[in-house]
């Protein structure tokens, strides 16, 4: 098909044809070319449909505000949904899509839902689902689930890269049009450091889209010139396909640049987006206005669009939307329009102005205090019916329509922080009010200055403002001469009388629909648009808010500003979810942490499972074992027979000093520290303020003042943070210093009767470590290996004779294989986190599982360790009459009956008689694992009263799974409850 | 000497080096870090016994083998060559007495310096730390990847990451990433 509809000049580069499809039909384009643009210079009219009726839509406007043609660019992974065709850059194989329609966008069945719109209007969703009930979740939600939404997904990975960033400036420039553009230039000659950003793929603004001349020479020209410039200040970032789509708080702007969405796709490891958080001293909205359309009668053909947009179509794309276009307005703005085709050789049949006083134009009639009162043309305008000033009525054949109903300053970005703008009567628009974000000002159209030579003095003069408060001296620049006119408008905003004039084209929301709103109470302009769909999805009502609450103004006969906007939410305009992802997919979702054992461990095949960040080995699978019950019991049976070693550097070390050292972990735990000898281990319980108890683990006192405190491996940051509190906050005159050693020391486990052996040949030889010299709960710094600086803990999670061993994390590698080697006279075996689970199981220790946020001490059987000497945190909570009740839940053991039976962790307890319900609650179940040394299954829980009811039957239940096991509590202690074998 | 090899943070038994474009990343093993923090009052006390100037706030100082970076209030992480002083805490607290708590923290980290003429492209892409105001010397904390970092300017083309050393392949993913960003 040729390009029919395309003129001469404009800003395309007819020397770089370019091939596209659209629904599968060829086209050609230039460079230069948005989708919508190509489109109409092929003839094409007809993009989309709208959501709810599937009414025949074409292009209403040039720009990002677009609300009807949305197409869905791309396939396959890349697919893209609700693209806006009217800013989507050609190039050579772009693949385009018309959505939400079926079979074809020609014949879409779902059009039927035109037919019954009497009954679709507003409301029409809470009106009609509400009964029977029944029908709500297996008809209704599955009906509406399929008719929900526009374009689709293929469900395929997206394979391309997004990342993200931060840029700070002095002055941020958002929106490259004159007022921008004076700005950073005044800016940029001034030193600042300035970014200028704008979502147009080309600098300028609307002076890409007028004729009129900057002093001697054209628009164009001049934004070449300026652009030179702003290129080759190193203090300017110059950011096209950048659209600011966000304000938010101390001068932050959220920002997504198109990096490769023009191109077919990205280079290798290129982004195809980049999302960048931008640090701003100050902040110039420079966005400009959009112009509002008129509702009337069947205003939403393809063909009909806002006058802007067909000058930007002539002016910089050279393209018209039909041979024949007709104008309506209310304004002498929109009589450019009709000037600009005509020059370029278009037909205009007329100009219908509402105005009975509208200037004439040469070349065309204009029809002064006419209204268009219908229009015709299924898939495309043809026609215009025109009620004349006297009341006659004329048919106007044609393919387009140009329509204005005045410009709205663009005042989104100046509303995020809840800014309320206020009315300007000069221009019968929303100008951004007082509360602007901190930092941020105004300039230009977007602050309701509407003239080319008003926006490029008032970004200029924002510019020397902005800077004079960052003590930044500023010259004035020369700017060029522009035109100066007034805005001439006269209020317009629906033809009275129409049965279905649209003010929404994306969500079908017509006078009519505003007007049933009114009636049924939904006044509010928040009210209004929740019950009508005004403003939601893609375009958030860019072009339709201010027809709809001008009618709704109109009904109550409140003024406009006192009906008042909705509010304004970032972003701006869609934001895709791979740049808000950025490089932070797949397994880079998140950092990991690895233990020095890990590559050792992935030779061996292990299982890894994710802790917190940490990646550690839960099993480690041998030839054979296809399950893995069968490698976890043999780890706790190999461990409780002769020797294991399980990598427990995940665990928090932080490194405590200081003359007050002692004294502080004394403030700290719940237990005492203060006369803990050196060379000792203490295990310590810490309190939350509430009381209840929050982290265990061990402190080790290195000398007089120095500890090393052990924290789970959860809490460690959690642990540090408040340590920090405290030493910061709570006791700022203790002499303490605290520093995190958890990542410098590679640690190990070496748990049971042979652990003493192995180590003895690990363990340099003059460092006894012998039951006397080195008993249980001692610490010592010591070498390994022929003199390599070590640390060694005797304490036990297994309840085994067990030591903990530690050297510089760069070592730990080495020291894992070279007790491996040492340890194979033992057969030595290494376990993973789910036998150390089992077997702290078996010993009845605490760990996260207990510790739940809702146990105290006294629940975790811990209650005589809470000193009632001494101050610490949570001590006076801890007191609190509710938490030392006598009937408390205590943490015992429990053993199925029969031993074939398992142990339901998460279970509940229930008398062996009488009902099963919350009211007759005993307790519940907090671990269960199978015991491989009791050969039973076996459990952990909370029972009230538990202590003194050991012996006692009761029923395991959990309803929801149809569990009932009949369980006995027993001491928690499964394994060596005097703790033999720990101190031998 | 004792038997036990040393891995680099990258689980390797030589530091990595990756060319990408212009940028190098070099995985950096040869440094000893020992953290440094004033006993309460003692700072200049410190300062006394110390062979180097403490710097101050987001500043680092060098002299003869070791170098100071400022960490917070009061606190220091000094660097010197691990060669040479891989007992660095151990000689330091011999130096400092009682004026001064020290912790050996030369494993808790890793190291790479990146290096190139578009660094301040490429660590804009990872981080809020403002590095193309930053001088040779300066020092700041902030986060890369969610990672806490230093970022430590040694030279106008040459930037030293300092990380936790268990998200060393975290922190090469991103750096890695960021540089074919900017390639």
């Amino acid at each position: 098909m040729t390009q029919l509809n395309r003129l001469s000049g404009g800003l395309i580069d007819r020397s770089a044809t370019l091939n596209f499809s659209f629904d599968g039909n060829s086209y050609q384009g230039h460079a230069g070319d948005t989708l919508a643009s190509a489109l109409l210079a092929n003839g094409v009219r007809l993009m989309g449909r709208s959501f709810k009726y599937h009414r025949p839509r074409g292009v209403l406007t040039a720009g990002s505000e677009e609300p009807n043609a949305l197409v869905e660019l791309r396939s396959g992974g890349r697919q893209e949904p609700n693209t806006r065709a009217t800013v989507a850059e050609i190039y050579d194989g772009l693949v385009a899509n018309s959505q939400n329609r079926w079979p074809s966008l020609e014949r879409d069945m779902m059009a039927i839902n035109d037919r019954f719109s009497n009954f679709l209007s507003a409301g029409f969703y809470y009106k009609t689902f509400m009964w029977p009930k029944a029908f709500w979740e297996k008809l209704y939600e599955p009906i509406i689930r399929k008719a929900a939404g526009l374009g689709s997904l293929t469900g395929e990975d997206d394979p391309d890269v997004y990342d993200k960033g931060f840029l700070h400036c002095d002055l941020l420039v958002i929106g490259a049009g004159p007022a921008g553009l004076a700005a950073a230039l005044t800016a940029g000659r001034a030193g600042a450091q300035v970014i200028i950003a704008d979502e147009d793929f080309r600098l300028g603004g609307r002076l890409l889209m007028e004729a009129a001349p900057l002093s001697d020479m054209s628009g164009v020209e001049w934004v070449e010139q300026a652009q030179t410039e702003l290129a080759s200040s190193p203090n300017v970032r110059v950011m096209p396909r950048t659209t600011v789509f966000g304000a938010y708080d101390h001068g932050i702007y959220g920002a997504v640049e198109r990096n490769a969405d023009h191109l077919i796709a990205p280079e290798t490891d290129k982004p195809r987006q980049t999302l960048w958080r931008i640090y701003s001293k100050r902040a110039l909205v420079a966005a400009g206005a959009i112009e509002r359309p008129i509702g009337f009668e069947n205003n939403d053909r393809p063909g009909v669009m806002l006058a802007g947009a067909t000058r930007a179509y002539a002016n910089r794309y050279a393209v018209t939307p039909a041979q024949s276009v007709a104008v309506f307005a209310n304004n002498d703005d929109a009589h450019q329009a009709a000037r600009d085709l005509i020059a370029k050789g278009v037909e205009v049949p007329a100009v219908v102005d509402i105005r009975p006083d509208a200037p004439k134009i040469d070349g065309t009639e204009v029809l002064a205090g006419a209204q268009i009162v219908d229009t015709k043309g299924r898939l495309g305008l043809t026609s215009v019916t025109v009620r004349l000033a006297d009341g006659q009525t004329r048919v106007i054949p044609c393919g387009a329509l140009a329509m204005s109903g005045g410009w709205n300053p663009n005042l989104s970005l100046t509303c995020h922080q809840r800014g309320r703008p206020v009315w300007n009567e000069d221009i019968h628009a929303f100008v951004p009010g007082k509360d602007l974000p901190p930092g941020q000002c105004v300039a230009g159209a977007a602050m309701g200055e509407m003239s080319t030579h008003a926006a490029l003095t008032s970004g200029a003069a924002k510019a020397v403002e902005a800077l004079s408060d960052l003590g930044i001296t500023v010259s004035p620049v020369v700017l060029p001469k522009a035109e100066d006119g007034p805005v001439s408008l006269t209020p317009f905003w629906h033809v009275s009388g129409a049965k279905r004039a649209w003010l929404d084209f994306q969500n079908d929301v017509t006078v009519k629909d505003v007007k049933l709103a009114h009636q049924e109470n939904f006044t509010s302009v928040e009210h209004l648009k929740r019950y009508t769909t005004l403003g939601m999805a893609t375009d958030q009502g860019k072009t339709s808010n201010m027809g709809a609450l001008a009618v709704m103004a109109e009904l109550t006969g409140k003024s406009i500003p006192d009906t008042g906007t909705t509010i304004f939410r970032p972003p701006y305009t869609p934001v895709s979810m791979g740049a808000f992802a950025g490089r932070a997919v797949g397994k880079e979702f998140h950092p990991t942490r690895l233990t020095p054992s890990h590559k050792w461990a992935e030779e061996q095949g292990a299982v890894f499972v994710e802790v917190g960040n940490w990646l550690r080995a839960q099993w480690f699978p041998q030839k054979g074992e296809t399950h893995w019950r069968q490698s976890v019991d043999r780890e706790v049976l190999a461990t409780r027979s002769s020797v294991g070693i399980c990598d427990v550097t995940t665990l928090g070390k932080i490194d405590v000093q200081g003359v007050d050292a002692a004294e502080f972990l004394n403030k700290i735990y719940a237990n005492g520290f203060a006369k803990l000898p050196v060379g000792k281990v203490r295990y310590g319980l810490m309190l939350r303020e509430d009381g209840v108890a929050y982290d265990d683990g061990t402190a080790a006192r290195l000398a007089e003042d120095h500890f090393v405190v052990t924290t789970t491996t959860a809490n460690a940051v959690l642990v540090y943070r408040n340590m920090e509190f405290a030493r910061q906050c709570l006791w700022p005159d203790l002499d303490v210093q605290l520093i995190s050693t958890t990542e410098a020391w590679a640690q190990y486990a070496v748990a049971g009767p042979n652990a003493r052996r192995l180590l003895q040949k690990i363990v340099d030889p003059e460092f006894d470590i012998s039951n006397e010299a080195f008993p249980f709960m001692s610490c010592g710094e010591i070498t390994v290996c022929g003199g390599c600086r070590a640390r060694l803990f005797r304490i036990s999670f297994s309840g085994e004779l067990a030591y903990e061993i530690a050297v510089p994390t760069r070592y730990g590698d080495a020291l894992m294989r070279e007790m491996m080697a040492a340890g194979e006279e033992f057969d030595v075996t290494p376990y993973g986190t789910e036998a150390l689970g089992v077997m702290r199981i078996e010993k009845g220790h605490a760990a996260g599982n207990e510790l739940n946020g809702t146990t105290t001490a006294l629940n975790l059987g811990l209650g005589r360790m809470v000193s009632t000497k001494k101050d610490f945190v949570g001590s006076v909570l801890a007191r609190r009459e509710g938490m030392n009740t006598e009937d408390a839940l205590n943490l015992v053991g429990l053993r199925p009956v029969d031993a074939s039976k398992p142990v339901p962790a998460g279970g509940h307890l229930m008398g062996t008689l009488g009902p099963i319900d919350a009211a007759h609650d005993q307790g519940y179940v907090t671990s269960a694992a199978y015991s491989p040394i009791l050969e039973s299954a076996i459990g952990l829980g909370f029972v009230k009263s538990g202590f003194e009811r050991i012996g006692e039957q009761l029923r395991l239940v959990n309803p929801l799974e149809g569990h009932e096991v009949l369980v006995e509590i027993v001491s928690p202690h499964f394994v060596d409850p005097e703790g033999e074998k720990l101190r031998a | 000497m004792h038997k036990l090899k040393p891995i680099t943070p990258l689980g390797a038994d030589t530091p990595r080096v990756d060319q990408i474009g212009t940028q190098t990343i070099t995985e950096v093993v040869d440094q000893a870090l020992a953290s440094v923090a004033a006993r309460d009052g003692r700072r200049d006390a410190l300062q006394k016994v110390l062979p180097l100037i403490l710097p101050g706030v987001g500043k680092t100082e060098s002299q003869s083998d070791f170098t100071a970076l400022w960490t917070g209030p009061d606190q220091w992480m000094i660097s010197a060559s691990h060669d040479q002083h891989e007992l660095l805490a151990a000689e330091l607290k011999q130096m400092v007495g009682d004026t001064a708590s020290v912790v050996e923290q030369t494993d808790g980290w890793c190291r790479f310096d990146v290096s190139g003429a578009a660094l301040c492209d490429l660590f804009e892409r990872l981080s809020n730390v403002r590095l193309r105001t930053m001088a040779a010397g300066d020092v700041t904390r902030g986060t890369i990847e969610h990672l806490g970092a230093f970022l430590w300017r040694l030279d106008d083309d040459r930037v030293a990451v300092i990380a936790p050393r268990s998200s060393a392949a975290s922190l090469h993913h991103a750096l890695m990433a960021a540089a074919q960003s900017i390639a």
